[in-house]
């Protein structure tokens, strides 16, 4: 009971339970303005959120279903923050993995389930590593900044699909009259796991993913690179760690996971793709990852919060007509908490300053220092507290 | 034969093409790529990074739009979008400079309110009714000046916003190169502690040149509602504040050299776009992938090393 106590007071709890509920809170008091400046009642919004997240017929398998992308686009770019890297470019990652996953699912036939989806959720897979290497090489030789590659990215990935989907395009079906691939084969896609609801059997995968990334990143040498990068990438390039190759495997490892969400996606929900299917969980897993302050086990409940706000709020536009996009204001003021320990300590007045979750490195002014090449630095600049 | 009919294809192509109108529309598509790489050498010169100016942009235009819409009035929707401009950079500034947030992560965070805020309001006021939009700022046409053959269209026959632009080319060059406060500037970007310990108060000069960042952003912004197409729809913007970064970088953070990047941007958009409408055998698709690619190619370096400010991205502090 002591040690509980101690834990309940601890600063290991403020920063780890308390700040992300704050941060939490301070995010539907922000939305919840505004709710109020659109002239709608904010309580009947988010009412309509929650049961639409939670005691709605089907919501929670729906919610459920909303948080498996989540964990795998959340655990790709927590990997992504730990070695200092910014991917912004998993919703072009994983629409990659979405075609990819696709094409073997209703391509290849006569093949029974137990080959077919595992070949699709790799081909998935490789669709994410593909377009996240070339930001990867770009910045490990080049230098080029990733934030900035990783949103060229989706532009060029969502204009991809698009030629590839629409308009008679090569994966188009042509005896369709909307613009969509043809559907997957009864094969490729992934069983039902609670019977009479769309709830699949990705949500087991993605469960095993989180302690797989956990073992990856604390278990294993690369893991240990990785991690050695993000803290100092000239420390770790004097120990001999070679940046470059971490930088690359980090953002192959990113996109591979953000990929593989693409294909659940396919193989699991769809059965086949629209030329734009996705409704932002790229850009949304950044707050995912955030919240859960890059930590895989923390992906789970952040992940799991995220579905249930997305899943909920279509229901919310639906009956109160307040835009689904509010939780995008939710997950902004949250970030900004989460980010911002200073900010914290100034408003509830603590005088230890709670741990910041992002430090990225190698900044460096957008595009131009290559990583690790030598950047001033003062110590006034590096002292935090 | 075969080669004489290529050859005349050519030709026609070449009419077709009609250089004057590209180039005319060349530098038009550049205003608010050039107005946001400004924003973005007076925000890295003094030592932020800013790629909030995306959401700058995008936020701007709306809200511009909404207040000339309501008061039938395009300036004073144009002063809104230069306010609320101004007010998004200062929540950029307060994140970034007083509480130390990464600058990164503070405008990503920009970029994500912006669609979260323009969205919802979308939604609630624009979509549902039929609004009649307030129209487009009239083409002024500079008397003696606009007659010089080829100068004359495409520098003396534009709206507002591109005269604005083109002007603030030359300002920002001026004041970042030839006045006191652009030499403070530089020196709060490049080494933050020798210019405090010089007596430069680091923070005013970041805040002032992050905040003034939001008034090129807004201006931005009101090229895509006011100017280009009298309204707003969501994600209007397309990634151009992200371009304009890429045409600070390949600028080498200057006002000049982002100019001239943004026209190589606009550049490749506008022919891309032309060679649509002339039924080019090519996938539209990757025609409109042009400018993003581009982007990519220049980031990378392809085309000439850039250093940055040295002191870009970090946050002072005063011993």
């Amino acid at each position: 009971m002591r040690a509980l106590g101690e834990f309940l007071t601890g600063r290991r709890f403020r920063d780890a339970v308390l700040l992300p509920v704050i941060s939490l809170l301070c995010g539907f008091a922000v939305a919840s303005v505004v709710v109020v400046l659109s002239g709608a009642n904010p309580l009947d919004a988010f009412g309509a959120l929650f049961e639409g997240a939670f005691t709605n017929r089907h919501a929670v398998p729906e919610t459920l279903i909303a948080t498996i992308p989540y964990i795998f686009l959340g655990l790709g770019v927590a990997v992504g923050f730990r070695a200092g890297l910014f991917n912004i470019g998993a919703e072009g990652q994983f629409y990659l993995g979405a075609v990819f996953g696709v094409f073997v699912g209703f391509n290849l036939h006569g093949l029974p389930g137990i080959v077919h989806v595992p070949i699709a959720f790799l081909a998935g897979m490789f669709g994410g590593f593909l377009w996240a290497s070339i930001p990867g090489v770009l910045k490990a030789r080049f230098g080029a900044h990733e934030v900035i590659t990783t949103i060229m990215l989706n532009y060029v990935a969502f204009l991809l699909t698009d030629y590839l989907i629409n308009n008679k395009g090569p994966l188009a079906d042509k005896h369709a009259t909307a613009p969509k691939t043809p559907f997957i084969d009864a094969t490729a896609q992934l069983p039902i796991l609670l019977p009479g609801s769309r709830l699949h059997m990705g949500l087991i995968l993605a469960l095993l993913a989180v302690p797989l990334v956990w073992f990856l990143l604390v278990r294993t040498t690369i893991g240990f690179r990785i991690r050695a990068v993000g803290l100092n990438a000239t420390a770790a390039r004097a120990a001999g760690i070679s940046v470059g190759w971490t930088l690359v495997t980090v953002m192959g490892i990113s996109g591979a996971l953000a990929g593989l969400a693409g294909a659940d996606e396919v193989l699991g929900v769809s059965h086949f793709m629209p030329p734009s299917f996705s409704v932002g969980y790229g850009f949304d897993a950044i707050a995912v990852a955030l919240l859960a302050r890059s930590n895989p086990w923390a992906i789970l409940p952040s992940a799991f919060l995220f579905g249930a706000m997305r899943s909920g709020a279509g229901f919310m536009q639906l009956v109160t007509g307040v835009s689904a996009d509010l939780i995008s204001i939710v997950q902004a003021t949250v970030i900004t908490f989460v980010a911002a320990p200073l900010l914290v300590r100034w408003i509830f007045r603590l005088r230890e300053v709670p741990e910041a979750p992002v430090h990225i490195a190698e900044v460096g002014g957008l595009g131009a220092a290559a990583p690790g090449s030598a950047a001033p630095t003062t110590l006034e600049e590096t002292a935090t507290s | 034969m075969s080669s004489v009919f290529l050859a005349l294809d050519f030709q026609q192509l070449f009419r077709q093409f009609d250089l004057l109108s590209l180039a005319t529309l060349t530098i038009v598509t550049a205003t608010p790529l050039t107005l946001a790489a400004l924003g973005g050498v007076m925000c890295e010169r003094s030592g932020v990074i800013n790629i909030a100016l995306e959401g700058i942009m995008l936020t701007t235009a709306f809200v511009g739009f909404v207040a000339a819409l309501v008061t039938h009035n395009l300036a004073v929707g144009l002063l809104a979008a230069l306010l609320s401009g101004m007010l998004i950079a200062a929540l950029h500034a307060v994140l970034s400079i007083e509480f130390l947030v990464d600058q990164i992560v503070s405008g990503t965070v920009i970029n994500i309110l912006a669609l979260g805020i323009t969205g919802v309001f979308y939604r609630t006021f624009l979509q549902q009714q039929n609004v009649k939009g307030p129209g487009t700022l009239p083409v002024w046409r500079i008397p003696l000046l606009s007659d010089i053959p080829w100068v004359g269209p495409i520098f003396f026959r534009n709206q507002g916003v591109t005269y604005a632009m083109l002007i603030l080319v030359v300002v920002v060059h001026i004041v970042l190169f030839n006045t006191v406060w652009g030499l403070r500037t530089r020196a709060c970007g490049e080494h933050p502690l020798a210019a405090d310990t010089a007596g430069i108060n680091v923070k005013l000069v970041r805040y002032v040149n992050v905040i003034s960042s939001g008034v090129l952003g807004g201006l931005g912004g009101s090229y895509f509602s006011l100017q280009q197409i009298g309204n707003f729809l969501p994600g209007i913007t397309g990634g151009r504040g992200f371009i304009a970064l890429a045409a600070m970088i390949f600028g080498k953070w200057t006002p000049i050299g982002a100019f001239l990047a943004s026209l190589l941007f606009a550049g490749a958009d506008t022919v891309g776009v032309r060679l649509q409408y002339l039924g080019v055998r090519l996938p539209t698709q990757f025609l409109s992938m042009l400018p993003y690619v581009l982007t990519i190619v220049v980031v990378a370096g392809a085309m000439g090393r850039a250093i940055a400010p040295a002191a870009v991205g970090r946050p002072y502090r005063k011993a």
